[in-house]
């Protein structure tokens, strides 16, 4: 049954984001029900529709579709964002996970005490610019395309991209070592699907607040 | 440049273990370089043949692979265990990442603190019975298949006979309510490359031991 995707989270990135990104950036529109309550989790949960009992969950061509990755990755092929066969699949494959390790590290901090935020933020930053960014910019470099794989457009660059926004979300300049990403970044952004999302008032979500982060732990209990 | 799978990894199950059981079910023979100290493991970045500086590292068909979820993708289409279209390999992807997400839980119940041992396993028990077994049990009783997509064999039945094993060694009778998944283990035991794979002898790793965390402390950390 055809009709726009419609995405079940809570009104803030979370897990859902790079979805919400890989979406926008294929040019696909999309509903989304907001979680704002426990009830409407346990409602959900009630009614079978999470497969793990977790969300993102994703209704799309007639599949109630869980697991961030399992998402993502349909999305992309779906969508022709994954390459044009297994080894340039495997590249995108081996950039997202590093992208999605970054993220990770970024997704977490407003959830923890003080302490401990100042110890992650400054490793964030230091894996960032000495683990996962030089990785990014070599690739460019190597092979002096617009995109990370198969000079084409794909989930991995989209990823970066995100990625990168939100890294500098945490360090305005933390791009300041690597031209090529930079560059990468504006090119992308450039994007008229993603600089469509880039714009007020589009679907992506804005960085989590303090009084978000309680509301989050309501929902989810934690 | 043809020849085996070489995996770089530490002499233990972690990360790796996944990707030696689907090499394994593929029936795909491969070599293991282990790191034993510190020095294996800077030496591996040092080289350039980590990507990020982390392993699981695998070298096949002329790359040098790493993060697992990237190899596990590459070897299961390469081998035909990741169903025949794009929905197939939806679902298979759905139930391998619980399975991934349930097996971290049972691979960091050795590093947890003596204090938090105890609630952890209870957390264990509590999500592989009521959250996951559950869902695989009725993924069968539903369709009646012997495989749990496509009715053909697939890195979803390979991952997840791993994990009931692992869930096994935690509590033995962690399968009691879950009839199907008992048969579904038997079933898939069976298959020759995977009963060869659950032989003495082969290169599946054992559980880690409490004793053999300091030194995977000092590979690591």
């Amino acid at each position: 049954m055809a009709g726009k995707p419609k995405l079940h989270y809570t009104r803030g990135r979370g897990k859902m984001e790079s979805i919400r990104w890989l979406l926008a950036a294929a040019g696909v529109e999309f509903e989304e029900e907001f979680i704002e309550t426990k009830e409407d989790l346990e409602k959900l949960r009630n009614d079978g529709s999470l497969l793990f009992q977790q969300v993102p969950m994703v209704e799309i061509d007639g599949m109630k579709m869980v697991q961030t990755r399992a998402i993502l990755s349909y999305i992309a092929a779906k969508y022709n964002l994954y390459g044009k066969d297994l080894k340039e699949r495997a590249w995108i494959d081996m950039y997202v996970e590093g992208t999605t390790d970054l993220m990770g590290m970024i997704m977490y901090l407003p959830f923890q005490p003080a302490d401990t935020r100042e110890k992650n933020l400054a490793l964030m930053i230091e894996r960032a610019t000495t683990r996962y960014f030089p990785v990014y910019e070599k690739a460019l470099k190597d092979h002096g395309h617009d995109y990370l794989v198969g000079n084409k457009l794909s989930w991995a660059d989209i990823h970066l991209l995100e990625a990168i926004l939100m890294a500098e979300e945490c360090k305005p300049d933390i791009l300041s070592a690597f031209p090529l990403l930079q560059a990468f970044k504006g090119r992308t952004s450039n994007i008229p699907t993603i600089k469509k999302f880039l714009q007020p008032g589009s679907q992506r979500k804005p960085p989590i607040d303090e009084n978000f982060v309680a509301i989050v732990r309501k929902i989810f209990n934690i | 440049m043809s020849g085996k799978p070489k995996l770089h990894y530490f002499n233990g199950r972690g990360r790796m273990e996944s990707i030696r059981w689907l090499l394994a079910a593929a029936g795909v023979e491969f070599e293991e370089c282990f790191l034993e100290t510190k020095d294996d493991l800077t030496k591996l970045q040092k080289d350039g043949s980590l990507l990020f500086q982390q392993v699981p590292m695998v070298e096949i068909d002329g790359m040098k692979m790493v993060q697992s979820r990237a190899i596990s993708n590459y070897i299961a289409t390469k081998y035909n265990l990741y169903g025949k279209d794009l929905k197939e390999r939806a679902l298979i992807d759905m139930y391998v990442e619980a399975i991934i997400d349930l097996n971290e839980l049972l691979m960091t119940h050795t590093f947890q603190p003596a204090d938090k041992k105890e609630q952890h396993f209870a957390t264990i028990v509590d999500k592989a019975t009521n959250r996951y077994f559950p869902v695989y049990e009725k993924v069968l009783k539903d369709h009646g298949q012997d495989f749990l997509v496509g009715n053909q064999f697939s890195r979803a039945d390979v991952q997840l006979l791993e994990t009931l094993l692992m869930a096994e060694e935690c509590k033995p009778d962690i399968l009691a309510k879950f009839p199907l998944l008992q048969s579904f283990k038997a079933r898939i035991s069976n298959i020759p490359t995977i009963k060869k794979f659950l032989q003495p002898g082969s290169q599946r790793k054992p559980p880690l031991q409490e004793k053999d965390v300091p030194k995977l402390m000092k590979i690591f950390h």
